[in-house]
């Protein structure tokens, strides 16, 4: 018998290519896609129930098609996406409040998969340079995105120890970049000027939108149960970043921070919460250790090249690209040339 | 998972050139030294072209141009992100070049710094420096790793553990995860050490580095031992690390205890030249400075667990406390004077 699998959050882009990617299983007979919203992209022939999560008809739908495997990757990270936070943090937190609720009722239940961030560690000076699947943060998350993680964490905690028959993988993800893929880091380095905590150069870490789609189609089909960090190799500086981004950074000081990151909000040029204030002032990276021993998944693209293939598909140009950059060093090469060359001429004649 | 099932994950898309790429920048990356010199020559061949013998034209290539031609690499290396940093924030490159390359005028020629038992140091593999602390900045941890990187042998780059007040301060946090300190955690020094790297540690910390003069050459506690069990942990010896001429750079004669807390500081000095002088207080001191590397205290030998046990983990402190106590007693004898 093949397998039928349930994805939430299928309309945004994450979810539908996921979908996308299932169908062509030979393993999986059914794909079925539920949102809110209806899906922008094409799902082929996955079945779309257009739910909120929040409701009990999912556990019905859970029940009639007899699913065996539950997605979860409606845990959103803008309130901009979500219409203001509040709504925001209904769908992140009640919403899987109800879909494990539908779980758990259902014996026909053996697998969930959650996407979870590496927000959940949040970001201090007093943290370990990397952390750890079993670290416990020395500062928990206290608002937005990384606390709505941390909640959702939480209840499928509970919900694994009152279903133990049903293997949990829990990934948490680093920041998603890719060709397609929008977050509030994206738009933060799609800005023409970006502006950074003057004083900091926070280490960063990114996962490639393929290797994201990998790993969650393999956890999705094999049993390894626990928490996974999912990060490309190596890190890159934040500055590092802004300037293979091909864009001048503008360090402002620590406490006009906050301000320029409401007025930025406000714009709705950049979704900029406190909780990515710190993040982009302390910095984040994960061992990955676990990824690869474990689950034995080895990224494709490391930190670095992920962003490079974000900036190319994306088409992020500015003053600092490297042809740009590389055309004034050759053209001060020659002057320099010229320099050389004058003096010496002028003590030949 | 069977090799036969192929999804096509990168569906309408290019398929990433990893193998290419990675080539292509392994390459750009062991050529690039010279390749950056063989452009710079051949950039204009007619200007290069010797009248007289061809002979010449290695001694013709001054090397300040080629100096310049690499100095522009590197500033188009920065600009444009193409660097290298490791998961602790550690950018080798910038550290060698930029950062103690300021400083090293200071350590060769201010403080003129004296460095002794080298040999103690291993060649590669992790060891845990563990030194005294002093001098109202931390000047000497800089000068410590300058001694290491210049000096050993092997050119080893000290990776240094710092308090939490460091991360939390602008530019300073930067500069410091920049030349490859982090922080003093159990998780992060057992990282270091395990990956086969030279760390090193100040265990007194705050008190050590803004204790009164008074209380100069006295060593202050050594933290909780969190060093010692690091060190047991990884099997890794312990070398302690004696540092004179520290002390003297900045006399603290008095603590702006209220300022302090207000810029929340941990002491603001009052030396003999600081804040009376304005800025020109800042300039430290010329002392001369003898740094001694001791005997290594080997860990490998002790049993399995060594590391939970409190009571060999506090003596095995007090053993390395002691020692850098009685050794800067002995340099302190040997001293002629303070700046010579």
């Amino acid at each position: 018998m093949g397998r039928v699998v349930m994805v939430t959050g299928v309309s945004r882009h994450l979810g539908g290519r996921f979908t996308q990617l299932l169908q062509a299983d030979p393993d999986i007979t059914r794909v079925i896609g539920v949102d809110v919203v209806p899906p922008k992209h094409d799902l082929g022939d996955a079945e779309f129930v257009r739910a909120d999560i929040r409701n009990p008809v999912i556990g019905k739908v859970i029940a009639q098609a007899e699913v065996d495997t539950v997605v979860h990757m409606a845990v959103l990270a803008t309130p901009l996406d979500a219409g203001g936070r509040a709504m925001m943090k209904e769908i992140n937190v009640i919403g899987t409040m109800q879909l494990l609720a539908a779980c758990q009722k259902a014996p026909s239940v053996r697998k969930l998969v959650v996407k979870s961030s590496t927000a959940v560690y949040g970001s201090s000076p007093q943290d370990p340079a990397l952390f750890t699947e079993d670290l416990e943060p020395n500062a928990l998350a206290r608002s937005g995105y990384a606390k709505d993680s941390v909640e959702v964490e939480g209840y499928v905690r509970g919900f694994a120890r009152r279903r133990p028959d049903v293997t949990v993988t829990t990934l948490r993800f680093a920041n998603f970049v890719g060709p397609r893929v929008t977050t509030p880091l994206t738009s933060y380095f799609s800005l023409p000027v970006v502006p950074t905590v003057l004083g900091f150069d926070p280490r960063l870490q990114f996962v490639h939108e393929r290797d994201g789609l990998e790993v969650l189609w393999t956890t999705t089909l094999d049993d390894h149960g626990g928490t996974f960090n999912i990060a490309g190799d190596g890190v890159m500086s934040l500055h590092q970043a802004i300037h293979r981004a091909g864009r001048p950074a503008l360090p402002l000081p620590q406490p006009a921070a906050p301000w320029i990151g409401q007025a930025l909000r406000r714009l709705g040029v950049a979704d900029f919460s406190s909780e990515q204030l710190r993040f982009l002032t302390y910095g984040r990276v994960v061992d990955t250790t676990r990824m690869r021993e474990v689950l034995g998944f080895e990224p494709r693209y490391s930190t670095r090249e992920a962003f490079d293939d974000f900036v190319l598909r994306q088409g992020l140009r500015g003053p600092l690209s490297a042809d740009t950059v590389e055309a004034f060093e050759h053209k001060a090469r020659d002057v320099l040339g010229v320099l050389r060359v004058a003096p010496r001429g002028g003590a030949d004649a | 998972m069977p090799d036969a099932r192929v999804i096509p994950i990168d569906k309408g898309e290019q398929p990433p050139r990893r193998t290419a790429a990675a080539a292509d920048a392994v390459a750009a990356g062991a050529s690039r030294a010279t390749g950056e010199r063989a452009r710079s020559r051949r950039s204009n061949p007619l200007l290069d072209e010797p009248a007289a013998a061809p002979d010449e034209t290695p001694v013709e290539t001054p090397e300040w141009e080629r100096r310049l031609a690499g100095a522009l690499a590197f500033v188009r290396r920065r600009l444009t992100g193409d660097v290298e940093i490791d998961e602790f924030g550690f950018d080798p490159e910038l550290t060698e070049h930029v950062l103690l390359a300021l400083v090293r005028p200071l350590y060769e020629h201010y403080f003129r710094v004296e460095v002794r038992g080298l040999e103690n140091i291993p060649g590669e593999g992790g060891a845990l420096v563990v030194a005294n602390h002093s001098g109202t900045i931390p000047l000497d941890s800089v000068m410590t790793q300058i001694a290491l990187l210049d000096h050993h042998p092997a050119h080893r780059h000290l990776r240094m553990l710092g308090a939490d007040l460091v991360f939390q301060t602008p530019i300073v946090s930067e500069l410091a995860r920049a030349t490859g300190t982090t922080l003093a955690c159990n998780a992060d020094a057992e990282r270091l050490l395990g990956k086969g790297e030279l760390v090193g540690v100040w265990p007194e910390g705050f008190k050590g580095i803004g204790k009164p003069f008074a209380e100069r050459y006295k060593l202050q506690r050594f933290g909780r031992g969190g060093f010692v069990s690091a060190a047991l942990r990884a099997g890794v010896p312990i070398v302690p690390c004696s540092i004179v001429g520290a002390e003297e750079i900045y006399p603290i004669l008095g603590n702006m205890k209220t300022l302090a807390r207000l810029l929340g500081l941990p002491y603001v000095p009052v030396t003999p030249t600081f804040p009376w002088l304005g800025p020109l207080g800042l300039v430290p001191l010329p002392s001369k400075w003898i740094i001694e590397f001791g005997e290594p205290i080997a860990t490998e030998d002790f049993p399995v667990g060594a590391a939970d046990d409190p009571m060999l983990v506090f003596n095995l402190t007090d053993q390395v406390r002691e020692t850098i106590q009685h050794t800067l007693y002995r340099l302190l004898m040997a001293r002629r004077s303070v700046f010579f």
